[in-house]
């Protein structure tokens, strides 16, 4: 027992020390860089005048790079689809009043009933001003996400529309495919942002396609998220 | 980067390995799952004063926000569940 005992935590230590010299060299090995990489004087240079973005990070996420975000996007989805199948397995009948939990306290309800709309606005917020100010699809999406959290906690025997939150989700899968071929036929290639025109620089309806795509993104994000909380709410090992 | 802003992520980021080390060595999973949302909300606040608040605010939403309570659901569950059986 001891001598195994003290084998596993050798390997324990010779597997640390190894983890912490590679590090280590990369720590002692870094220098900053003098200047940005042809990439990134790139994008540096020219993000502001070939999408019409204020915000150059949404403008490579969603455009220079839109191919990896759409399958971001589907990794999440496949996620959510997956936790909701294993979890369909142990789907059990319940009644309305929820089996064995807990009534919440009359803070979280009322709180809940104050910040639930400011919550959803600001993350509605955050999408919709992606390409203007930090932020973007995911965060908002996920902030929407929270959103619906606040509202299971408070309530936890409520029930939202399944099937409403997955039309949100394939819809705007849908359409963000759509908008990325639109952009192989208008503009000049896959996610271009040129389908639409730039608009003026920094004002709410400009940099083309970016704020319909991290709408989309956002809902989507979001309509994954809250599958994946639901899922874990509503379904209960028999 | 001025010298406030290193000294203040050089905090944070002693204040990150302080909330792991806690959610590592605690007995009890409730602390441990705090401790851990902490890492991240910590986190954020460094991703914050480094210049990058796109992944700050990923950090903050995602893992101090979802996952946390994510961790608690799934403990209710658990409970639940063990309570039923016996």
């Amino acid at each position: 027992m001891t001598s195994k005992l003290t084998v596993r935590s050798f390997f324990v230590m010779a597997l640390l020390g190894l983890l912490g010299l590679a590090f280590w060299a990369l720590a002692a090995n870094y220098t900053p860089d003098a200047e940005l990489n042809r990439t990134a004087a790139y994008y540096a240079a020219n993000t502001a005048e070939e999408t019409g973005a204020q915000n150059i990070v949404s403008a490579i996420i969603v455009t220079y790079r839109g191919l990896d975000t759409l399958g971001e996007v589907t990794v999440l989805f496949l996620t959510a689809a997956i936790v909701a199948l294993v979890l369909s397995q142990s789907k059990a009948p319940r009644g309305g009043s929820g089996s064995g939990f807990l009534p919440s306290g009359e803070l979280l309800t009322t709180g809940t009933q104050m910040l639930v709309p400011i919550i959803m606005l600001f993350g509605a917020y955050v999408f919709v001003n992606g390409h203007l100010t930090p932020g973007g699809g995911f965060q908002g999406g996920a902030i929407l996400a929270s959103g619906i959290l606040l509202l299971l906690l408070a309530e936890p025997s409520r029930r939202f529309g399944h099937a409403l939150i997955g039309r949100i989700e394939s819809l705007s899968g849908v359409v963000y495919v759509a908008l990325g071929i639109a952009g192989i036929v208008f503009a000049g290639g896959f996610l271009d942002n040129r389908i639409l025109g730039l608009g003026s620089f920094g004002s709410i309806l400009s940099a083309g396609a970016i704020p319909l795509i991290y709408i989309l993104i956002g809902l989507k994000v979001g309509a994954e998220f809250s599958s994946i909380l639901e899922s874990l709410e509503e379904t209960e090992d028999a | 980067m001025t010298a406030l802003a290193i000294l203040a992520a050089a905090g944070f980021g002693l204040a990150i390995l302080g909330a792991a080390f806690v959610a590592l060595r605690t007995r009890s999973t409730p602390v441990a799952v705090l401790a851990a949302g902490l890492v991240s909300l910590f986190a954020s606040v460094v991703f914050l004063i480094l210049a990058a608040p796109d992944v700050a605010m990923t950090e903050a939403a995602i893992g101090s926000g979802l996952t946390t309570f994510l961790f608690f659901y799934v403990l209710g569950r658990i409970r639940r569940e063990s309570a039923n059986d016996q």
